[in-house]
Parts: C-alpha cells; sequence; structure tokens
C-alpha cells in the first residue's frame, strides 16, 4: 500500500557498514565466568539491590528493586553466587566506577520458576507493575523504564503507536536481525501494547535498506487479527529518530520542549518490543539484549548477550584483531568512547564497534568556525548549529537555550559535516550539563535560604515562648503568695515582689546547708590528733614531690 | 489664557492626588531589588562578604552600601550575574574576602565531639543534628559548607571534606581541542 511520506529536513548519507556484520545469524553468547551487574541502567533512580554478598541466586532472580516512580528492576543474568556489591568500572565516557552487582556464574544457568502473565484479566496498571519489576525498559538507546511509557495518561489519548525499526546508525544490525528472525515476538509485543496504549493507528518504520526485513515484519503481521502498517521509510541518517520518524511517517512535528505523547503519539523500539513479548508470554525479565559485534574483529556479527557480560568478552567472541585503536559503544555519529573494556554489557548496549587506523582515520586539528552553516543545513532539529557552538564555547548558556539547545538530539551530522572539523556536538554536551549543574545548585540554594529563614523564626518564636512562660510563672507565683494571707490584700506589688524573693533566698540557703558537710566543727580529741596525722603525712609528700630524685641527684 | 493654566493645574493636582493614593495603597513591601539579588547568592550564609548573611549582604548592595563582587561562594558566575542585574561593568572577586574554595561538607568525627551543642548554634540552616550530651551529626544534604560550625567547637572535631566527583554529579567538561597547525 501506498502512504503518503514526509522528507525531514537535513540528515547526512554516511557509509553504511551493514553488510560486514547482517550475513552472519545471531549467535547467543556463551555465559561468562564472572557478570557485573549495574544498578544504574536506566533513566531515573537507580536500582536498589536486594540481595547480600554470598547470596546464591537463580538466573532470572529479582536483584535490585526499582525505586520510585521513574525506574526499573535489575536481575540475575544467569545462576550463581554474588560475589561483590561495589563499585566497579561502567560504560560511561567519564570513565568513573558505578555501583554493580558482581555475580559469580555457578554454570548451571538455572532460571527462577517463572510463567507468562494473564495480561488480558490483570488490570493495566497490575501489568505495568509486573513489567516494572521484570526489569523493562527501552532498548532504543535511551532506556526510559517502558512501564511508565506503557501508562498512557489521562490528559492526552495515545492514538498512534510507532514501532522503531529504523536503524539508522551506521554498523549497527541487531535491530534488523531481530526483525528478520524474531518478527512474530516483536509483534506479539507489539498487541500487548496497543492493549495497554488503546492506540487505533500502529505503524513500523523500517528503514529501505532492510528488504529481508520488512517483508519478515510483513509476513508476520498478516497473523494478527488487527492491522498493523509495515511502512518502508528511505534510509538517511538520522531518520530512526524518534522525532524524525514520527514526522516522516505522520508528517506531524513534536514541539519545541514537548514529548510526542502530547501530540498522541508514543514510540517505541523493536527490541523493546520483543522484550515485553518475553516478559508477557514467558514471564522473562530483561537480563539479555542483541548487540552488534563490528568495526575491526575478524567475525562481525550479532550475539544475544546476558546483561552483565565484559565488553572485552564480546570481543573476543567475535575476533580479536590487533591494530585496533579503541572501541565504542554504539555507532560512529553518537557512539561513546569507552574507556575501560571490562566494563559490561548494560541494557542500553546496542553495538560495540572496535575501530582501526583504516576504518576511523584520527581527525585532523579543528581550525576556526568560517561560518558556512554546512551544520545549519543537516541539523535535523532545524536548529543553528553555528550560533549554539558560538554560545557554548563563550558560556552565554541563557543564548543557547534561547536558541533551544535542549531540543539538540547529538545525532553528530553537525560535526559529520563541519570543514573545520570541530567536535560540534562536544559543546553541546558540556553547555547542557552545565545548565543542569547550574539548576541543580539554585535548587539547593533555594532550600538553603527557607532553611535558614526558618531558622531565624525558629529563634524568634523561642525567645517569645520563653519570655511569655516566664511571665506567666511570674503571674502564677504572684497569684500564689497574695491568695495565702488573704489580709495582705492590700500588699503592693513591691512588697509581693519582695516576699517571693526573700522565700527563693531561704529555699537556696536550706539547699546549700544541706549540701555541706556537717561534722567538721566541735570534734572530739581523737578525730582532732587522727586529722593533724593526715595533714603531716601530707606536708611531707609534698616536701618530697618538690625535692629531686636520688636517681636524678648523681646521674 | 487663565482657562489654560487652571487646567494644567487641575490635571497636575488630579495626577498627583492619584500618584500619593497609589504610594500608599499599591506600595510594595520589602525591597524587590534585594529580593533579586538575594535570589543569585548562593545561600550559603557564611559571611565572609562581612555581612551576616546573604540577606543582609543583598540589602546592602540594593543600598549601594556594598560592592558585588564580595562573595567567594558565589564565584566569578555569581559576579557577572550580578553585574548582569544592575547594569554595572563585572569585576574581578575581592580577595581580601576570600578565595573560592571547592565544594565542601563538613563532618564531625564522631570520637571526639563531646556533645556540647555550640555547632549545632551556630548552623545558619539547622544542618547539624543532636541535643545537650547527645552524639551530634552533620545532615550532609543540607551542608551548604560555610564552615561556621568548625571555630565554636571547643575540641576541634568538625573538619570540612571536599564533595568527589561520582558518576551522577559528573559533568561534560568544556571541550579541549587540538587545533590544526596551518603556518
Amino acid at each position: 500500500m501506498s502512504r503518503e511520506l514526509f522528507r525531514f529536513k537535513g540528515g547526512v548519507h554516511p557509509p553504511e557498514h551493514k553488510t560486514e556484520s547482517n550475513t552472519r545469524p545471531v549467535a547467543r553468547a556463551p555465559v561468562p565466568s564472572v557478570l557485573v551487574i549495574p544498578v544504574r541502567q536506566h533513566i531515573g533512580n537507580p536500582a536498589k539491590p536486594v540481595v547480600h554478598v554470598g547470596q546464591p541466586v537463580l538466573k532470572g532472580q529479582l536483584i535490585a528493586a526499582a525505586d520510585g516512580y521513574i525506574s526499573s528492576a535489575v536481575h540475575a543474568s544467569t545462576s550463581g553466587v554474588i560475589s561483590d556489591i561495589d563499585l566497579q568500572p561502567v560504560a560511561h565516557v567519564s570513565g568513573l566506577p558505578d555501583l554493580c552487582i558482581t555475580l559469580v556464574s555457578d554454570g548451571r544457568d538455572e532460571w527462577i520458576a517463572h510463567g507468562p502473565l494473564d495480561y488480558q484479566v490483570m488490570t493495566p496498571a497490575a501489568l505495568r507493575l509486573a513489567l516494572r519489576e521484570l526489569g523493562l525498559a527501552g532498548l532504543g538507546g535511551a532506556v526510559f523504564p517502558s512501564a511508565v511509557k506503557l501508562d498512557p495518561g489521562a490528559a492526552h489519548p495515545c492514538h498512534t503507536l510507532i514501532i522503531n525499526g529504523g536503524e539508522c546508525e551506521p554498523w549497527i544490525t541487531c535491530d534488523e536481525m531481530l526483525m528478520r528472525e524474531r518478527a512474530d515476538a516483536i509483534l506479539q509485543g507489539v498487541t500487548v501494547m496497543r492493549h495497554l496504549l488503546g492506540c487505533t493507528d500502529i505503524l513500523v518504520g523500517i528503514e529501505d535498506n532492510k528488504p529481508e526485513a520488512i517483508v519478515a515484519m510483513q509476513t508476520a503481521a498478516t497473523q494478527l487479527d488487527f492491522a498493523v502498517d509495515i511502512i518502508a521509510v528511505p534510509a538517511i541518517y538520522p531518520g530512526g529518530g524518534a522525532k524524525q520518524l514520527i514526522y516522516t511517517l505522520t508528517g506531524k512535528q513534536v514541539p519545541s520542549g514537548k514529548l510526542s505523547t502530547d501530540i498522541g503519539i508514543q514510540v517505541f523500539n523493536v527490541g523493546t518490543a520483543y522484550a515485553l513479548a518475553r516478559a508477557v508470554f514467558q514471564g522473562e525479565p530483561l537480563i539479555s539484549r542483541w548487540v552488534t559485534v563490528s568495526g575491526h574483529v575478524l567475525r562481525p556479527q550479532n550475539f544475544e548477550a546476558l546483561i552483565g557480560t565484559p565488553i572485552h568478552t564480546l570481543i573476543a567472541h567475535a575476533g580479536e584483531r590487533s591494530g585496533a585503536t579503541g572501541v565504542l559503544m554504539g555507532g560512529p555519529m553518537m557512539g561513546m568512547t569507552l574507556p575501560d573494556l571490562s566494563a559490561p554489557v548494560v541494557k542500553a548496549t546496542n553495538s560495540i564497534l572496535v575501530k582501526s587506523a583504516a576504518l576511523f582515520p584520527p581527525l585532523p586539528g579543528a581550525l576556526p568556525c568560517i561560518r558556512c552553516t554546512r551544520c545549519a543545513d543537516v541539523c535535523p532539529a532545524e536548529l543553528q548549529p553555528q550560533e549554539l557552538f558560538r554560545f557554548a564555547k563563550a558560556g552565554d548558556f541563557g543564548r543557547a537555550q534561547e536558541y533551544h539547545l535542549f531540543d539538540c538530539i547529538e545525532c553528530g551530522c553537525c560535526s559529520y559535516v563541519c570543514p573545520s572539523h570541530i567536535p560540534l556536538v562536544d559543546y553541546y554536551r558540556y553547555a547542557k550539563s552545565e545548565i543542569w549543574a547550574r539548576e541543580k545548585e539554585k535548587r539547593a540554594a533555594d532550600l538553603a535560604r527557607e532553611r535558614h529563614e526558618f531558622r531565624q523564626f525558629r529563634l524568634e518564636r523561642e525567645k517569645k515562648e520563653k519570655a511569655e512562660k516566664l511571665a506567666a510563672k511570674a503571674q502564677a507565683k504572684r497569684a500564689e503568695l497574695t491568695a495565702a494571707p488573704a489580709s495582705e490584700a492590700a500588699a503592693s506589688e513591691v512588697d509581693a515582689k519582695k516576699a517571693l524573693i526573700a522565700a527563693a533566698m531561704a529555699r537556696a540557703q536550706a539547699k546549700k546547708a544541706e549540701a555541706e558537710p556537717k561534722n567538721t566543727e566541735s570534734l572530739s580529741a581523737v578525730t582532732q590528733r587522727e586529722i593533724e596525722e593526715i595533714e603531716a603525712r601530707r606536708a611531707k609528700i609534698r616536701e618530697l614531690a618538690r625535692s629531686p630524685l636520688e636517681s636524678e641527684k648523681n646521674p | 489664557m487663565l482657562t489654560a493654566i487652571l487646567v494644567m493645574v487641575g490635571i497636575a493636582v488630579v495626577i498627583g492626588l492619584a500618584l500619593g493614593w497609589s504610594a500608599i495603597r499599591l506600595k510594595v513591601e520589602g525591597n524587590p531589588l534585594a529580593e533579586k539579588i538575594d535570589a543569585i547568592l548562593p545561600q550559603t550564609q557564611c559571611g565572609q562578604c562581612g555581612f551576616p548573611g546573604c540577606k543582609p549582604y543583598a540589602n546592602a548592595i540594593a543600598k549601594g552600601e556594598a560592592d558585588i563582587n564580595q562573595c567567594p561562594p558565589g564565584g566569578e558566575d555569581g559576579v557577572k550575574k550580578l553585574a548582569e542585574l544592575l547594569g554595572v561593568e563585572a569585576k574581578p572577586l575581592d580577595e581580601t574576602h576570600g578565595v573560592p574554595k571547592p565544594k565542601s561538607v563538613a563532618f564531625i568525627d564522631e570520637q571526639i565531639c563531646i556533645g556540647c551543642t555550640l555547632c549545632i548554634q551556630a548552623c545558619p540552616v539547622d544542618a547539624i543534628s543532636g541535643a545537650a550530651k547527645q552524639m551530634h551529626t552533620i545532615i550532609a544534604a543540607e551542608c551548604t559548607g560555610c564552615e561556621l560550625c568548625l571555630p565554636p567547637c571547643p575540641v576541634d572535631c568538625i573538619s570540612m571534606e571536599p564533595i568527589a566527583e561520582d558518576l551522577p554529579h559528573w559533568k561534560w567538561k568544556h571541550p579541549v581541542v587540538m587545533m590544526k597547525r596551518v603556518a
């Protein structure tokens, strides 16, 4: 069927490099001996560990529970024993470690008892809670907890569901292989999504450089009892970006600063749909994902890898080659350089790209910006990268925000075409980072101001209360004293006060007398003599203490 | 001619009355400029500027009694923001009031603490939890690093720990780019 497609502004056509890894069938990576599973793999609060060191766990057992609304659970990827819960290197550009649960495999790969969810009988809230407990998160790159995305919300009904099979970035083929080999399961996941979101229009966008995937999905779609549109979209980078795909398929633009749900559209990656199907129809938590290992390796291919597999293990399975100049997690446009290859595969790891000098020649040094605006021509978000670069460099973050810095999807098209080879995206990331840090500081400062003001108020209040209490006490005492001698009703204020003071002094004297020793006067002769002896002894010791020691006299 | 003068005087009287009425009825409480300045200041309440807190310093700047470069915790960035707000030239920080230090949080050595509550009374944001003869402890999330608790402690058990950068607080740094040599 022909459907009108729209062409978004900008985009580039880098060499695709898909055939290196999409000709071999997907292999199940062997279970590694040690798995390192970070608790922070998704957007939102990191999960909280619920196991302790030394505890044996089964495959699929919950090891960290979701914490807060935007969070997801984490599970053991194989059976074994928890050996550590501490900071370990993770896949982050800073090289800083993060809290991880280290699991030593027992080789048995034994599953915990699990079964399908009766999703049609469960309430939507119960189903979403179950999916959250099964660790479901978006596998398209942003890793947003899926349970939250599957809540349509009362504000905007979700009428269009888009399944993203774009995979526009070069070298990456995991989604393509998933569509070719697991099309039925993907569409099963779509069934559950439709059930939860209530969408009427379901579209699957696949780039036209994946003909086998398109055919496989179309064949699987004929088995469904509701309409799913499998649409081939022109291959262009970054056509697989959520906002770009929405525009291509529907002609609708997501307004600046808003989400796609505000225009009634929700987008999920094919990998997420597959994971959802495994969760609902098999009861399996998210403990593995398909990862492309490509670039400078002997056998570029896709693996079904367990979460927590050290990345160097996967590279070894693909056949390590000498001459590697670095490793990227992700693709060449948006990928992140891995500082440490012992970092584990996480839910966000879609691809491991091994670089070599031939495949990724080192970039020449940067030159000053010549305002050629090639970057503005290719920006798919219709921004002005040259202006954003200028403001970010100068530290003028207010202006950068006015030029819609936060609409930048960091696709890298601008730095790809820059004739001066300026790493533009790094400047935008720096600017966004600074702005977020400053907002955080401002919130902390506002809180500190509130606390300070409350403290001032509290001190004032305490002073007032104390004064009131004293006044009340004085009143009560006065009333007491004037009440007893009724005849002295004409007694003046001063007399009453004097009486109070005299009474208080008498009390103090009595207390002092109580504390004093009472046996120091009129002693008997025997006691007097004893006291004199003790005093003489004390005096002698004092004398001795003053004179030097025998040993010191004659050195 | 006379009517013209009378009309002008009449208008002046009416406008004068209107202004007088609005000066009383629409009077703004407090000093809005001082509040805007206070919103920029970092709320450390450390007193390094020479005033007993951020609000007094903000009031002084609004009245013109203090300069804008006396706040080390605000840093160069704070001076720039104040300069922008007040429409004056930004100037370098006045070193006589202190130098910017890395963000730190106070820490009480519990082996030494004697429970005297002097630090609790000194903390401007009530970030110390404790009572007389009970263990005192810093509520790290609320501590602004003002160091006002260090002098009163009679046993010198409080130290400042700089906040280490960890993954959730990591920031992208300003890119340092190798320029190409052309000549």
